[in-house]
């Protein structure tokens, strides 16, 4: 086997995002859409955290606009985001090869393999509100974590198998790397040389603003809080109905309203475990109907 | 003679794990190989990132045949007994036995069990994956569709016999003669025929340094030439060291800059970035003797332009990093201690046991109270229990939780607390480990011990403590800081009362907590339901309801005594809490060496005061160690034997007195042992109340030529039930008397 190669670098934030799609549909990933729904991760995702239940075979891959009221830093930040992307893979079962096709795909987008030092350092993967976890790695180029690498172990509570490889590349932190640029805003997000250059700023930047004003200031905790209480009532609802799918949804929307709270620094460490544990039993609860519903449409 | 080479070759090992594993498997394959019969003259091993390996020189080619003879049955033996005998040798037919005479049994059977030996590449063939099979990683996985687990996907398995692959299948996996490189410097695959081949393919064009040593060598001398050319020092860092160690197979120590405006921050505040989030070195200026602004990264490449990229790459990251820090840092300096300190109210700190604001009033109070105790000035603990939580509302400790205390201080200092507060604040957390000093400064211990003890305390009062593995508040670890503490500065305590007063606080936190809830009429009926549960307050909702009655009549003394009663109901987990002490006190004597036994002879006299305890156990041990001791506890355990038995037969009388005209009529040994216990009793009440147990145990030595006197030449159980009673109650006396020093019964001997 000869030295890796890099291909060409890409022209904005937008080519990275097409290489990427071209890439993992070369792998033969079905490339989705983003999940219409506030998520703080693009492992929330039901095309991640419920596919990755069950015994069907299963590739996907699709960006994620992720919001994280708590990392909102009013636009002044040029490294932190309230709403920003994420480019997720999930292979089921994962290919031997997977770590080898990870890597290609960081070559794809311009990261010159010599000159780069892309290490996998152990970073044991969990996300408690959906009672998920894994093995695997955070991915850093020269110091910098491009990606999480995780083999899922559980998800729901429940043990998974065939094991889903999960591969999520924060977009923005990618490509400021890819383009030695030190502040997100600054980013190009179309081509710059097209008709209307337009960076990352032009398209984000007063979001960013209005939106961090909303997570600390404007919004209405209690409201916020019977909202989180109709959600879980609407969800658990469902689950007794049969119907994991939208109870899933509404542990979505419950999960959300919890980091809107928790953006106001309303409420303790404590009563932050016992909302956290409230959403994982949504959580948990829709997904565990969900694998069995799978398994017996897979035994039928 | 052979020579095996095992590699096993898998995607990134975590770091904090290669060494373990390596030293398993060697272990696990020598275990196999002596088994199975096979001998050698070296076994080596080596680990690295993506791989662990094992050499293993001059091994035997074949295991020795064994030869095992079995004895059987007499020949005429029932045909039970000579079934049994074939089924255990694993015979189908007597036939196949021998029939051997012996002079004086007669005839009897004897099985000849042959195993011829295997060879060596067989027993390797079957142990290897058995080995991988049951191998134990601190967290393993399973991947793909395959059952089998290892710490990361595994990809190779090669295995390697004087030059020749040992064939076999793990899980799918075949074993074969294939290694692999570095990812970008030299993949391979390489072909290998035996060690000096292996580490010559690997270390040549595979880029791989092998072990460990190699690894460490490389970066050392690396940060060596870095910083001498650069004027810089090394802030030596092990623990790291032996991470980055783990982190990649071809190191290259890489020097990077820092923008030297970030050196306004506290240095705590960049070491931490760079270790914990980057895992780079931090670096000293040689002239200054303070942080540089630089950073030492291990690259795991040599790279095409020197470094040059990577070391900014990193160098963009850090400062992504302390840009973070700094804005963090401005936030909190731009805002007063005091103001950060009223947040608190807003945090719960455990839903009963009210918001950490509560917490900080109970611990000012209790730190003002035990002021005096440990030669601090109450008003300056009072001052520092206020201030001591404030950092946990501050945005820097909200990134670096490690850095709770560290920042505290360095914001009093800012807001011009004197400098005992100040220190009192990054302290009072201490000590947070077995290897972590405890604070030494009067107004850091106060602080320290009562933030503890009003943890351990409501965490008692609401019946949440530690079961089993589980210790989700770390209690364990803050009743050993307790008595760390304490013993460290000989600090005199008495734990019961200074918990069972400070318990007033917390329950009336407890009340207090419940009560609002009444009122706004949103009554958590089921977590005050769980909070009586606990047992101490079966009575706790009907006090709660009485509190609200007389809200509109305050009187303070109802209120006093209903509380009072409450306490008294709580004397069952104020003792629960002492044996909790108890506990950590045994752990931590018994590991500077002090016997278990002698630990809990002094416990059971109800002492509370930890600094006396250990006084008393360490004399006792001294006086067990002489020949007086060694002989008056066996004395006491024949005196405590006889009176255990008298109470098998029945009650003994109560108030067993000595009656002093039998004694003088009976025989001498007796008189001489009545003369002695009177004297002793008094003469050890001296130095007890010295505290001079050292001196007690030398008056309770005098007893010991009486005792066994009087064993040697009196009878206890006299025909006379008179004289009989005179001298068990003798005997009494004497377990009595002991007891005041320690209680001898539960000493082993």
């Amino acid at each position: 086997m000869t030295a890796p190669e890099a291909k060409s670098k890409p022209k904005s934030f937008q080519d990275i995002i097409l290489r990427l799609q071209n890439y993992w549909a070369a792998q033969g990933c079905a490339i989705l859409q983003p999940y219409d729904m506030e998520v703080g991760a693009g492992t929330l995702h039901p095309a991640t955290v419920l596919r990755a239940l069950g015994p069907k075979e299963w590739r996907a891959a699709y960006v994620q606009p992720s919001r994280r009221p708590k990392d909102a830093r009013y636009g002044e930040n040029p490294n932190r985001l309230g709403h920003y992307y994420q480019y997720q893979v999930i292979l089921k079962p994962n290919p031997a090869n997977l770590q080898d096709l990870y890597l290609e795909s960081l070559y794809e987008i311009g990261i010159e393999p010599t000159v780069h030092d892309i290490r996998f350092v152990e970073d044991d993967w969990e996300n408690p509100t959906v009672g998920a976890w894994g093995l695997g790695w955070e991915v850093w180029c020269d110091g910098m974590e491009v990606s999480q690498y995780t083999y899922f172990q559980q998800v729901g509570g429940l043990d998974v198998f065939p094991v889903s490889g999960e591969l999520t590349y924060g977009l923005e932190r990618l490509a400021m790397y890819v383009f030695g640029v030190d502040n997100v805003y600054d980013l190009p997000f179309n081509d710059p040389e097209s008709d209307v250059p337009l960076t990352y700023g032009d398209v984000f930047l007063e979001n960013e603003k209005q939106q961090s004003a909303f997570n600390f200031e404007h919004s209405d905790v209690e409201m916020l809080k019977r909202w989180f209480a109709d959600c879980e009532n609407q969800s658990n609802a469902l689950r007794e109905a049969g119907k994991p799918l939208p109870a899933y949804d509404y542990a979505l929307k419950a999960s959300h309203t919890f980091n809107l709270i928790d953006a106001r620094g309303a409420i303790s460490p404590t009563e932050r475990q016992a909302y956290i544990a409230r959403v994982r039993d949504l959580a948990r609860g829709a997904a565990a109907q969900w694998a069995e519903q799978e398994e017996a449409r897979a035994g039928a | 003679m052979a020579e095996l080479l095992l590699e096993i070759f898998s995607e990134e090992i975590p770091a904090r794990m290669q060494a373990k594993a390596e030293s398993d498997l060697g272990a696990a394959l020598e275990k196999a190989l002596g088994e199975a019969g096979l001998s050698w003259s070296a076994l080596e091993t080596a680990s690295g990132p993506r791989r662990l390996t094992v050499f293993v020189d001059g091994l035997t080619d074949r295991s020795a045949d064994v030869k095992e003879e079995r004895k059987g049955p007499k020949v005429g033996a029932p045909e039970k007994a000579v079934e049994g005998f074939l089924r255990g040798a694993g015979l189908s037919d007597i036939s196949q036995a021998e029939v051997r005479s012996d002079p004086k049994k007669g005839d009897f059977y004897v099985a000849v069990i042959e195993t011829p030996g295997r060879d060596a590449k067989d027993i390797i063939a079957e142990a290897v994956p058995a080995i991988i099979r049951g191998f134990h990683w601190p967290k393993s996985m399973r991947w793909g569709a395959g059952e089998l687990r290892w710490v990361r996907p595994l990809q190779r398995i090669t295995c390697v016999l004087d030059g020749q692959v040992v064939p076999f299948d793990v899980d799918g996996l075949a074993s074969g003669n294939e290694t692999e490189g570095h990812r970008v410097h030299g993949r391979g695959p390489y072909t290998v025929t035996g060690r000096k081949d292996y580490e010559a393919q690997l270390s040549g064009a595979g880029h791989v340094k092998l072990t460990r040593d190699e690894r460490r060598q490389v970066i050392l001398d690396g940060i060596e030439k870095v910083c001498a050319e650069a004027s810089l020092e090394w802030i030596e860092d092990k623990g790291l060291l032996e991470e980055v160690v783990g982190l990649a197979e071809w190191p290259v120590v890489v020097l990077g800059n820092m923008d030297p405006d970030f050196l306004t921050l506290p240095p705590e505040v960049i070491q931490l970035s760079m270790r914990t989030h980057q895992k780079y070195f931090a670096v000293n200026d040689k002239k200054t003797g303070k942080l540089a602004p630089n950073f030492i990264v291990v690259a795991n490449i040599d790279a095409a332009d020197g470094g040059k990229k990577l070391a900014e790459g990193n160098s963009r990251v850090l400062s992504a990093r302390l840009d973070d820090a700094r804005f963090f840092w401005d936030l909190d300096k731009a805002k007063p201690l005091e103001e950060m300190a009223e947040k608190l109210s807003t945090i719960a700190f455990k839903a009963e046991l009210g918001s950490l604001g509560d917490k900080v009033e109970r611990v000012a109070a209790l730190a003002r109270e035990l002021a005096p105790k440990v030669g601090a000035d109450p008003d300056l603990a009072e001052r520092a229990a206020r201030l001591a939580k404030a950092d946990l509302v501050s945005e820097m400790v909200g990134e670096f939780p490690e850095l709770q205390g560290v920042m505290g201080r360095y914001y009093a200092l800012e807001a011009g607390e004197p400098e005992a507060v100040a220190d009192a604040i990054r302290d009072h957390y201490k000590p947070q480990g077995p290897s972590d000093t405890v604070p030494t400064d009067p107004v850091g211990i106060a602080v320290a011990l009562a933030d503890k003890l009003d943890t351990l305390v409501g965490f008692w009062a609401i019946d949440e403590k530690p079961t089993g593995s589980k210790d989700p508040f770390a209690l364990r670890r803050a009743a050993l800081g307790v008595v760390r503490i304490v013993l460290d500065n000989g600090i005199r305590l008495r734990l019961r009362s200074e918990s069972a007063s400070h318990s007033i606080h917390v329950i009336l936190t407890i009340l207090q907590n419940a009560a609002a809830e009444l009122e706004n009429g949103d009554v958590k009926v089921r977590e005050l339901r769980e909070l009586v549960k606990s047992g101490a307050f079966d009575r706790a909702e009907k006090t709660l309801k009485e509190i609200k009655v007389q809200e509109s009549q305050p009187s303070q003394s109802r209120k006093d005594k209903e509380i009072n009663e409450l306490l008294r109901s709580t004397e069952g987990w104020h003792n629960d809490l002492l044996s909790f002490f108890a506990d950590r006190l045994k752990q931590y004597l018994r590991d500077q060496g002090q016997r278990h036994d002698l630990i809990d002879a002094v416990f059971a006299l109800g002492e509370d005061d930890l600094v006396l305890i250990t006084r008393r156990v360490e004399a006792l041990g001294a006086f067990l160690d002489t020949e007086d001791g060694a002989n008056l506890l066996a004395g006491y355990k024949r005196a405590a034997n006889i009176l255990r038995a008298e109470e098998k037969k029945g009650e003994l009388p109560e108030n067993l007195s000595v009656n002093a005209d039998l004694i003088a009529k009976g025989p001498a040994e007796e008189q001489a042992l009545a003369k002695a216990l009177t004297e002793v009793q008094a003469a050890i009440e001296t130095p007890l109340e010295k505290e001079d147990f050292t001196g007690a145990m030398a008056e309770l030595a005098k007893l010991r030529g009486p005792v066994d006197a009087f064993f040697e030449g009196v009878m206890v159980n006299d025909d006379d039930a008179a004289v009989r009673a005179n001298r068990l109650a003798l005997l009494t006396q004497i377990r009595d008397t002991l007891h005041r020093v320690a209680d001898f019964s539960r000493i082993d001997g």
